[in-house]
């Protein structure tokens, strides 16, 4: 079928300055036990295609979902009347902008397939996981879930150029709620919006220890139902990776997101504390910081080898020793502010157009043991899995929250605390980045749920991180 | 033949329903839920296009059920009738081979009462180009940014029973922020049924007079409580928080919903605050996914005391109890808050000295059991002395409870409401709305 579409778009393409077709054919697969009962399957066959037109300097795309050669006709005919009618009125002359020219194959590594496991496995998998998450009458909810996805992309151009990309993701969460004396507390194995995802098959399981983790996730939601809320203060923070990766979420993947940088997000998403003046110089965290794009470890959740604009995606190093080096943004965005970036330019499926999306964004790994900096703190918290996040507009003044902190006193683990919480500026945040932990310390985590755009795209994303320890930031806990 | 392309969608998806029908065994129920949209998506940045695309799309979301066990699949289709029949009936095949492997479900509902019904609001909306045009005279010489998003968005049930339900309306909403600098800015919205050249350029006219008043020199404020007015767009703000968790049956039942302290009778919301889900006026269709007719109104809290929470089929039969057509998750598609008393003429006299807060963002829950949210303000907020405004606001982070600013501390909720739309378009557009009155706080708490 794939062969008849290229042939269609080929034969239909108009004679203009540019014109691309992305085919998107995605299938799902969401299972869910939760209280040891199964819930229906919902599966998902999302196919269609977008074509993009550049003419006279204007840009119009068209999405559909009849991928016949009448449909793609139409599409097409609809792209060039927006990109006819644009032509002048945009934000810059996309006629004058070099638009890749893509040839190659990507597939993600799976060593163990999802389909090796009948639907009656797959849940029988499921229900053993649940079942093992009720370990005392408080437990008043849990629930375990299995996300499976295959994407497969076609990429043309109708000058010739050709890129195909397939994908396996693999998402598995547990979340379990312990009640007691009007109290509520909830833990998950890695956050509510699924941390622990990856590229792969079954062997994702094995990372996420998804077999063996429920009772561990419904302990600690025990542990906190009894501890006290978190103190007040400011104290040193020792975030693990679970965590981090919401914190290079928010405050340094968004705020160098170049489209916001160029104002494209500033009736939505927001805009940025970050100037293109300050690339090259700008001391955004302390020397111990180094931040990479790396599309290329081919377990993490948005690695690929192509963009969706056609850009050969290579890594990276965004910020190195804490001096800001280059933003991220793809083509278009790197043409519009005259600056190197790298290939980000995504759409989250066939019916959205490509934008500056964050991909992989990972902290390099230091040489501090766990060990050595717990050892370290004087009077500090551990925090682990994120519950709570918000950010303004410019991405500088935040307050995130997490499911489980737990004391540090004079260089030990002390006593679990509920409702931990910190605030901060972003501006300022990583520069009180203290240590940063080993290989030991590091995970390769991300999110299928990172929101942005008008119109609006959710799009998965991966954070790698080891254990950090910051100093001197302001803490707190819930209400008494 | 009925293709979506030629024809109307209605008869379109009839015909695919009736196909449906055709291919259902004895002893099995299928149902289709269509949700399918013409878009016209058009950005804006430095008062000019930064992208323009159009958006064709239809999903049917086919679900088969039999011998309490249920299995469904949300499949893209083309539009063409022939094409999509077969479609289907290689869907419900594959469903069928694989249903037997579907555990049962004790907590399976089917709605067997056949409620047929059709709403179809005729389609009025202009030629995109024209938008384009005014919105970039409007933005002559400014710099603005914004969003349009127009085009007739259409939903469908149907069942092996006979069941049909559409709703099918044509709309348009434009956003749109003038910039003065930096994050100083005015946002404003336009939606509607049928555009107005003259609506538009009086709203954009009010847009700049504001936009000059963000020039003066910021009002510098430190943590600590203040006086504090919300407006409709404000608040929708904090409607939208409660209605991520807080007003479903399911999170209450498993302790979890952000109004527990509510439901347990440890505290009580303000006797002003009256809650309810009307489907009548709101933007949605009044039939949900799995054919259940919603009623016509929902009362959730009632002078600030909790009356009912939205419970879906499934949490019916799971906790038994009365469903009241609530969708899967539980969430409200047309919330309403009751107006109150305060004329809005009465506003900046009624606030006096503090804070007018016309937007809000990034709201999250920093305390879910003690319902207190963090979030902050942003574009066009002032700082109001002796009922006059005396100069914008920087954005400011705020952490308070649910309790205090629609309870203890709060002083009055406006006469008039104004239907905020959900301009949600992830994945597809949204039909849910709130409408709300502003509101008067007494102390309202920023942190940061």
């Amino acid at each position: 079928m794939t062969e008849q579409i290229e042939r269609d778009f080929l034969a239909a393409a108009p004679a203009v300055d540019f014109c691309a077709l992305r085919l998107v054919d995605e299938t799902a697969e969401n299972l869910t036990v939760r209280q040891d009962v199964p819930e229906a399957p919902k599966r998902s066959i999302d196919r269609g295609a977008m074509v993009t037109v550049i003419e006279r300097g204007g840009l119009g795309y068209a999405a559909t979902s009849d991928v016949s050669a009448a449909g793609l006709r139409d599409a097409l005919d609809r792209a060039r009347r927006y990109a006819q009618f644009t032509a002048g009125r945009s934000v810059a002359d996309y006629g004058a902008i070099a638009m890749p020219r893509p040839a190659g194959r990507y597939a993600t590594p799976v060593r163990d397939a999802a389909e090796r496991l009948s639907l009656a496995e797959r849940f029988e998998l499921l229900m053993q996981v649940s079942r093992a998450a009720k370990i005392d009458a408080r437990i008043v909810d849990w629930d375990a879930s299995l996300w499976e996805t295959r994407t497969r992309q076609l990429y043309l151009t109708a000058d010739g150029a050709r890129a195909e990309q397939d994908f396996a993701f693999m998402v598995p969460t547990i979340s379990a709620t312990a009640h007691a004396d009007g109290e509520t507390q909830s833990r998950s194995s890695a956050g509510r919006y699924n941390g622990f995802c990856q590229q792969g098959g079954l062997e994702v399981l094995d990372h996420a220890r998804f077999r063996d983790d429920a009772p561990r996730v419904a302990h600690e939601a025990l542990q906190l139902l009894a501890a006290p809320n978190c103190p007040s203060g400011r104290m040193d923070l020792l975030l693990m990776p679970d965590q981090m990766m919401l914190q290079i979420h928010e405050s340094i993947g968004h705020p160098l997101e170049l489209d916001r940088i160029l104002g494209d997000e500033r009736n939505f998403a927001g805009t940025s504390f970050v100037t293109p003046g300050m690339f090259g110089s700008y001391r955004y965290g302390s020397d111990l910081l180094d931040v990479t794009f790396d599309p290329t470890r081919t377990e993490q959740f948005a690695s690929y080898a192509f963009d969706d604009d056609g850009s050969p995606a290579q890594r990276e190093y965004i910020i190195r020793n804490g001096i800001l080096e280059r933003p991220l943004g793809g083509a278009v965005s790197q043409a519009r502010a005259g600056m190197a970036g790298v290939a980000n330019a995504r759409a989250c499926s066939w019916n959205r157009p490509p934008i500056d999306r964050m991909a992989n964004l990972n902290v390099e790994p230091g040489r501090s043991t766990l060990q050595d900096m717990i050892a370290s703190i004087e009077l500090g918290v551990m925090m682990r899995t994120n519950a709570s996040w918000s950010i303004d507009d410019s991405r500088n003044k935040f307050q995130f929250g997490c499911e489980y902190g737990q004391m540090i006193r004079n260089g030990k683990l002390a006593e679990v605390v509920r409702n931990p919480n910190y605030r901060g500026i972003s501006a300022t945040f990583w520069r009180s980045l203290a240590m940063v932990g080993d290989a030991s310390t590091f995970e390769v985590m991300g999110t299928p749920y990172c929101g942005k755009g008008e119109p609006a795209q959710v799009i998965r994303v991966g954070h790698a991180s080891p254990a950090c320890r910051f100093g001197d930031i302001d803490v707190f806990g819930g209400a008494a | 033949m009925h293709d979506a392309t030629q024809d109307s969608m209605q008869e379109y998806f009839h015909a695919l329903a009736d196909h449906m029908q055709s291919l259902t065994h004895a002893g099995e129920i299928t149902t289709a839920w269509l949700a399918a949209e013409t878009s016209d998506f058009v950005r804006f940045n430095k008062s000019a296009v930064r992208q323009a695309m159009n958006i064709r799309q239809i999903a049917l979301t086919l679900a088969l059920i039999a011998g309490d066990r249920r299995i469904e699949v949300r499949s893209t289709l083309a539009g063409r009738l022939a094409d999509d029949r077969a479609t289907l009936a290689a869907l419900l095949a594959q469903l069928r081979d694989d249903l037997p492997q579907v555990p049962v479900d004790p907590y399976l509902m089917i709605a067997r009462e056949v409620q047929s019904g059709s709403q179809i609001a005729p389609n009025a909306l202009p030629d995109p180009q024209q938008v384009i045009e005014c919105v970039l005279a409007a933005g002559r010489g400014r710099d603005l940014v914004g969003f349009y998003a127009g085009g007739p968005v259409m939903r469908g049930f149907a069942n092996s029973l006979g069941q049909r339900n559409w709703h099918e309306s044509a709309s348009f909403e434009l956003g749109w922020s003038n910039y003065l600098r930096g994050d100083k800015a005015v946002k404003s919205s336009y939606a509607g049924t049928r555009w107005d050249d003259v609506t538009f350029a009086d709203k954009a006219r009010f847009a700049a007079e504001q936009l000059a008043r963000l020039g003066d020199a910021p009002k510098a404020l430190q943590p600590g409580t203040y006086r504090a007015y919300f407006t409709p767009t404000a608040m929708n703000e904090f409607l939208g928080a409660l209605a991520w968790g807080g007003l479903g049956t399911k999170s209450q039942r498993t302790r979890q919903s952000t109004l527990m302290r509510l439901h347990d009778g440890e505290s009580t919301l303000h006797p002003a605050v009256t809650l309810r889900e009307r489907v009548a006026g709101g933007m949605a269709p009044g039939f949900q996914a799995e054919g259940y007719v919603k009623p016509a109104e929902v009362l959730l809290v009632e002078h600030g005391r909790p009356i009912a929470t939205l419970t879906s089929p499934r949490s019916a039969r799971e906790y038994g109890m009365e469903s009241n057509a609530a969708n899967a998750m539980e969430m409200p598609d047309s919330l309403v808050l009751d107006p109150g008393l305060l004329a809005q003429s009465d506003v900046l006299a009624a606030l006096d000295t503090g804070l007018y807060i016309s937007n809000l963002w990034y709201l999250n829950y920093s305390d879910r059991q003690a319902c207190r949210l963090t979030g902050m303000t942003r574009f066009a907020s002032f700082w109001v002395e002796n009922g006059r405004i005396a100069a914008p606001l920087p954005v400011m982070r705020f952490d308070d409870t649910i309790y205090r600013i629609l309870g203890s501390r709060l002083e009055a909720l406006t006469r008039g409401q104004e239907l905020v739309p959900d301009g949600d378009t992830y994945g597809e557009r949204s039909t849910r709305s709130v409408r709300t009155p502003g509101a008067l706080v007494g102390a309202f708490t920023l942190t940061l």
